[in-house]
């Protein structure tokens, strides 16, 4: 347990500095069987992003007719034209499109605006319900925890139903506050990943800074926080991965256009597209597009979230 | 904020009132959205509830049908199916995964790589293995063609339907989970391994010997979340099969979606949440058991 719940100083976030070094690099039978298998897992790994880059860049008509060739077949950015709704509706469906495209633009500024509004608030909401579990005195506080832990156990799916009832109540249903708000306020995970480490902040800092004569507020905005930075960013991009990618709750609460996210809108782009003649050239291009920022967002903060990833084992 | 002007750099004994401006948020949040849906939708398995009328009371007449409800037990069993293939390959991969990561190599960029199909939605991982295995013109299938095998209709045969599906997810969560118990094995000292190296163990040896037993408590944790996870298998139905075909791949989560929504059965939509939770549930308590979680032999 101790990878889940004790990092070794908060301070100090989990390096890459290796606690076990690999056997010496003697070229053994073993070690070349065993990097064969790390190579195949990464071309399993790779190998369908590759895939869906070829057939975006192909034309319907291409597909059809080789549908083996390892490259694009009539290399073409038709696809990408089509799901971004740059194409008219005669020259779609003369390309194997649907003709009704997709307004991705505003699917991706929805997916933006709930996935941001959702990190930002989730996560400053429960770093100060954290501090408050972690640093501060108040009788009660124990108890109030176990309870906040206690959630931790009540598994999404069932709280789906009756959320849903609840915003369909507060006339939230097809609004993008409604798909942000039952997670907009916390998560039990959040809470207590985030507790763990102002757990193991030294006292001394703290009251150095009393002495100095910051407020606890102060203290937890200037002192707090920024010791805890990359746990908060470990934290920040898996929650914007996680509501990004979400499908289920946009799909129960949007019903238009206006509160439409990307996940939901290429679900319906696939369904729209005829069962026989898919217009795989313009979906595996939405897909790509759906997917790029999540990849950026990834490849710009990998550095520093990959070795702290254990430390979220509860997830 | 309010407080801030207020709040005076010397301390009283507690920070109550402080406390109380920190929680409120997360308190809320917890209150409305995560303990009151808990006992509401309880209450709504024991009611008949279409969302225009008022609930109406009836008793245990919702878990009486769902007792009787042949597709249910189906959309069950093809639910546990899912979770044990899903789970058993994604286990032992995730396994194998972590620890040529670590006995090989210490490389970011490797286990970056490994991530990636983490950072898909469940909707394209569906999407792209759609057109991967498609019968007639999916790269997948052309192999099996130019191999001389009959192509496979992977998400359009009744058998075939339920595992693809648990290998797609696979493919998607594999990397987590394998970064996850990655980080365990992190915490193993290197000492044991070079105590058993100087015993003469071989690498197999000291996976069984040494790993195992002292990856045991993270394994246990991270098999109760993946089990939980997968049992909520929803999206990557949604975008290939859509429950079919002949209600092969109608998993828990779709049936009751499809109620809730399609048939606008609320009551007994809820009711069977409320078994999937009780299943859930026991899993967890059961495999808190079985594995001794709590634990650790590193001590």
């Amino acid at each position: 347990m101790a990878t889940m719940t004790t990092p070794a100083t908060p301070a100090a976030p989990p390096t890459t500095r290796p606690t076990v070094r690999p056997a010496k690099r003697r070229l053994s039978v073993g070690r070349a069987a065993a990097w064969t298998v790390m190579g195949l897992i990464v071309l399993i790994t790779l190998l369908p992003f590759y895939w869906i880059l070829r057939t975006a860049l192909s034309t319907n008509a291409g597909l059809n007719a080789d549908p083996a060739n390892p490259l694009p077949v009539d290399l073409t950015g038709s696809g990408f034209e089509r799901a971004l709704g740059l194409q008219s509706a005669e020259e779609a469906i003369a390309q194997g499109g649907a003709g009704g495209g997709l307004d991705f633009w505003r699917y991706l500024l929805n997916s933006v605006i709930v996935s941001t509004l959702i990190t930002g608030c989730q996560i400053l909401f429960s770093a100060m319900a954290a501090y408050a579990f972690a640093r501060l005195r108040w009788r009660g506080r124990d108890q109030v925890f176990g309870l906040f832990l206690a959630g931790l156990m009540v598994p999404t799916i069932f709280t789906l139903l009756p959320n849903f009832v609840l915003i369909k109540q507060l006339h939230l249903v097809d609004s993008l506050l409604g798909i942000a708000l039952p997670s907009l306020f916390m998560t039990p995970f959040a809470v207590f990943f985030l507790r763990q480490f102002f757990m193991n902040i030294p006292h001394e800092v703290e009251e150095a800074a009393l002495l100095d004569g910051a407020g606890k507020i102060r203290i937890f905005f200037r002192v707090i926080l920024p010791m805890a930075a990359t746990p908060i960013l470990t934290l920040s991009v898996l929650t914007y991965i996680t509501s990004w990618n979400d499908y289920f709750w946009p799909l129960m609460v949007s019903y238009s256009d206006d509160s439409r996210v990307l996940t939901v809108a290429l679900a319906i782009f696939r369904a729209q597209t005829p069962a026989t003649g898919v217009d795989w050239s313009g979906l595996t291009a939405a897909t790509l597009i759906a997917a790029l920022p999540m990849l950026v967002l990834f490849a710009a903060s990998a550095r520093r979230i990959v070795s702290s990833i254990g430390f979220t084992g509860i997830k | 904020m309010t407080i801030a002007s207020s709040s005076p750099p010397i301390r009283k004994r507690g920070d109550g009132l402080l406390a109380a401006v920190f929680i409120a948020p997360a308190m809320l949040g917890f209150l409305v959205f995560l303990l009151w849906p808990t006992l509401r939708g309880i209450y709504l398995s024991f009611t008949r509830f279409n969302l225009l009328t008022p609930a109406e009371w009836v008793g245990l007449d919702n878990y009486v049908r769902m007792v009787n409800d042949p597709i249910f037990w189906d959309s069950l069993a093809v639910t546990v199916e899912y979770v044990v293939l899903n789970i058993g390959v994604q286990t032992v991969a995730a396994l194998a995964i972590a620890v040529l990561l670590q006995r090989l190599t210490q490389s970011a960029l490797l286990r970056g790589i490994v991530l990636t199909p983490y950072l898909m939605s469940n909707v394209v991982a569906g999407l792209v293995w759609l057109w991967i295995l498609d019968t007639q013109l999916g790269i997948g299938n052309e192999i099996i063609g130019a191999l001389g095998a009959d192509r496979i209709p992977f998400l359009a045969d009744e058998t075939w339907a339920i595992p693809t599906i648990a290998l797609i997810n696979v493919w998607r969560h594999v990397g987590y989970t394998a970064l996850l118990l990655f980080a365990g094995l992190q915490a193993i000292p290197n000492d044991v391994y070079e105590a058993a190296r100087v015993d003469g163990a071989s690498e197999w040896r000291m996976f069984w010997r040494v790993t195992m037993p002292l990856l045991r408590p993270v394994l246990a944790v991270v098999l109760i979340m993946t089990v939980i996870g997968s049992f909520q298998v929803f999206d990557t139905v949604a975008v290939t099969t859509a429950g079919g075909p002949a209600n092969a791949t109608n998993v828990l989560q779709y049936y009751i979606y499809g109620s809730a929504f399609g048939r606008f059965q609320f009551g007994y939509a809820s009711a069977m949440s409320v078994a999937l939770l009780v299943v859930l549930s026991a899993i967890t308590v059961l495999q808190y058991r079985l594995t001794r979680a709590g634990q650790s032999n590193l001590g």
